[in-house]
């Protein structure tokens, strides 16, 4: 609907996704050296200049299959692996709380709050590497530039936009179930008390006004929350006290992280049916992936540097019978690429993957193309 | 869960609602506003409802004591887009003659007869005018006289002029009132002599434009906004009662667009009004998981405006997107929310 609204999903997404793989790497007792280059790897590849420029076009909101084709991308931009079941899990923890963080926001402009709070705690993790800090501060510029100007209505359109997105997704986090921020039936629990957004009035006032404009009564009404004014305005700014807490990682208590995946909403046939049926999106999707991953960089890893594999579950029992037991109607299936004969998109693949450090061994033979296309479907 | 009950003596009868018998939906409910609406049958003693769920949209016919009869999905028409276009409203529209229902989407305009069965006409939305920056898509359903009014994305008003019977359906007029995406339509019968504004239309940048329906409609009066986008617009007595994203419910007299009474309703913006005009009720619902029915009088004396408290509703954790009255004295009414694949009634009978 709002054609503004993929680079907030893409930033807090991707930021939701470093707070996971900064706790599951502590958790695992990663060495502090691995961990840092990891997490410098990723953020280096999500806030990579030319791409950030294409996420930035106004453009429609795809399918959560090309998303999740981006972040399983993302996620091995370093010398770190994940299985399936860990990268669904990964993706699992990062949609639910980012749909708890924008159905909760006070007013829909809030929703910016919430990514730069994202960006400041990323900012965080690399506070030793000033080019890469240098490089998200400038996102948060442009993130200033382009949306700065937008007036309440749109982004009340871009809000509904983020929340059509996450429409169905009932997966239980028992961090949310813990902190009774959502229901054992999968929804958030939405607060009658607290703060009103800032700019609305607290409720339970009626004011009738005579022809010249003067008051002739005020009346009170039982509104039924308990409301309080709000205590101050969060800052719109690069650097800036953003008063809002959503957003912030909600991880940095080292603090296991399960989902529960079986016993979700029953109302999940219109989204088994978007996984499904064949993708008929798939060629306008294809396109959106190579503009994007076009201004990807992929660090190539130099040097002996081992590789290694992060499990998003407490041990590999775990992981293998979460793989086993994953409901059908949840499986993120990433963008199934079929051969195409278009000419000039295969050249724009092989320009693509000639950038990609592919950690695989490669399966080169005469027609390139089609072998890109082949590995890109291994994905 | 009752949020609380007016002390108000005008209405005693109506101020306990209980929650009946919720009605199943096939798909969840869009986040969008005014994403419910109601055509009350009493002849037939059924009542149909529709719901935007995404890129479809579901109409169910309801008996008595909430059983379903019937459904119906409908669909938005492709047409040159990347994904599958998703629907912005749906809305039964009563003429003189006929019933029809019509469907916005980010494609174009759909009408049909009342029980969706046939389409009988389709606009679809002019790609010339689109914007880069900027998602097309029609929004705002309200049917005046034999007129039916659209809003757009550019924030124009379409106005079709509806014959009898058949699908001669002719686009008569555009209205260029409006500098941003219209947002809400409300229209009244045309009332006594000195009430001649039948048309109210609202945008994303809060302003009212008021109008005089005809072969061509007549801008009457425009009532400035503030900042905030008007949600959700209804006419009653020549008194526009709109929502708007700060939570607030204001009613203007559309004569001169004197502001006559401000309520500071909602703590989340307003998704949805609705009006009982026979008993000059009305209803407020909100993000903020609240529903409220007010009673407005109009004294006609002092020409001013008065609203009272009747009965507030909070449905727990869900942030409502569609509210409607379920029967024209106001007793009863339903409760879309958002990712709720249920449509919650409430009745005080």
């Amino acid at each position: 609907m709002s054609v503004r609204a993929l680079p907030l999903l893409f930033l807090n997404l991707g930021g939701e996704m470093l707070y996971i793989l900064d706790q599951r790497l502590r958790a695992q007792n990663i060495p502090g050296d691995k961990a840092r280059r990891v997490l410098h790897d990723i953020i280096l590849t999500m806030f990579n200049k030319s791409f950030i420029e294409e996420l930035l076009k106004p453009q429609e909101l795809y399918s959560k299959k090309a998303l999740r084709t981006i972040y399983d991308r993302l996620a091995h931009a370093s010398i770190m692996k994940l299985n399936q079941a860990s990268m669904d899990k990964l993706y699992d923890l990062m949609t639910m709380a980012l749909k708890y963080q924008v159905l909760l926001c006070p007013r829909p402009k809030d929703v910016l709050l919430v990514t730069f709070n994202h960006l400041d705690t990323i900012k965080g993790l690399i506070q030793d590497n000033p080019a890469l800090l240098h490089l998200v501060d400038e996102t948060l510029r442009q993130l200033i530039e382009v949306y700065g100007g937008l007036s309440a209505g749109e982004f009340q359109l871009i809000r509904q936009t983020l929340l059509t997105f996450f429409q169905d997704l009932h997966i239980r986090v028992s961090l949310f179930l813990k902190d009774k921020v959502q229901n054992s039936n999968g929804r958030f629990v939405l607060p009658v008390s607290g703060p009103v957004p800032w700019g609305i009035e607290v409720p339970g006032l009626i004011r009738m006004f005579d022809n010249k404009g003067e008051e002739v009564r005020r009346v009170e009404f039982p509104h039924g929350g308990n409301y309080v004014t709000a205590p101050k305005e969060g800052s719109f700014e690069v650097y800036g006290d953003r008063v809002l807490k959503l957003g912030t990682n909600m991880y940095s208590v080292n603090r296991p992280v399960e989902t529960h995946t079986s016993g979700t909403s029953k109302n999940l046939s219109s989204q088994a049916q978007q996984s499904i049926a064949p993708n008929p999106l798939a060629k306008e999707e294809l396109n959106f992936l190579a503009k994007l991953m076009g201004g990807m960089e992929i660090k190539k890893t130099s040097g002996p540097e081992p590789g290694f594999r992060l499990n998003l579950f407490t041990t590999d029992e775990e992981e293998e019978q979460a793989a086993l037991t994953r409901p059908e109607e949840l499986s993120h299936e990433v963008v199934n690429i079929q051969a195409t004969q278009d000419q000039q998109r295969n050249q724009e693949l092989a320009r693509i993957m000639g950038e990609f450090e592919v950690m695989d061994q490669p399966r080169w033979s005469a027609s390139k193309g089609d072998d890109l296309l082949a590995m890109m479907d291994e994905l | 869960m009752v949020a609380a009950d007016s002390e108000g003596p005008s209405d005693p009868g109506v101020r306990m609602f209980r929650r009946q018998r919720s009605i199943p939906l096939r798909g969840s409910a869009a986040a969008l506003s005014n994403n419910l609406s109601v055509l009350q049958l009493p002849v037939c003693n059924l009542t149909h409802f529709g719901v935007v769920h995404g890129p479809s949209a579901q109409l169910l016919s309801v008996a008595p004591e909430g059983v379903p009869l019937a459904q119906r999905q409908l669909h938005a028409k492709e047409g040159a887009g990347v994904s599958s276009p998703l629907i912005t409203q749906v809305h039964w529209c009563a003429l003189p003659f006929r019933v029809l229902l019509v469907l916005t989407s980010h494609r174009g305009i759909q009408m049909y007869e009342s029980d969706g069965s046939v389409m009988v006409y389709w606009h679809a939305l002019d790609s010339r005018d689109a914007s880069p920056v900027q998602a097309m898509f029609a929004r705002g359903i309200a049917s005046c006289g034999h007129f039916i009014c659209v809003g757009m994305w550019s924030g124009r008003v379409l106005v079709f002029d509806i014959p009898a019977k058949g699908p001669n359906i002719v686009l008569s007029e555009e209205l260029a009132g409006h500098p941003t995406s219209v947002t809400d339509i409300a229209s009244e019968p045309a009332q006594e002599q000195d009430c001649m504004a039948d048309v109210v239309t609202a945008d994303d940048s809060g302003l009212l434009c008021v109008w005089r329906s005809g072969p061509e409609f007549k801008l009457l009066t425009r009532i400035p906004g503030f900042g905030v986008p008007c949600t959700s617009v209804q006419l009653w007595k020549g008194i526009a009662a709109v929502g708007y994203g700060n939570g607030q419910v204001r009613l203007y007299e559309t004569s001169t667009g004197a502001l006559h009474v401000q309520i500071n309703a909602h703590a989340r913006a307003i998704c949805a009004l609705d009006l009982a005009p026979e008993v000059g009720k009305l209803l407020s619902a909100a993000e903020d998981t609240f529903v409220h029915i007010w009673k407005l009088s109009k004294r006609t004396e002092s020409g001013c405006t008065e609203v009272e408290h009747c009965h507030g509703e909070c449905v727990p954790d869900t942030q409502v997107c569609g509210a409607r009255f379920c029967d024209p004295s106001g007793s009863s009414f339903a409760v879309t929310g958002y990712d709720l694949a249920e449509i919650l009634t409430f009745s005080s009978e």
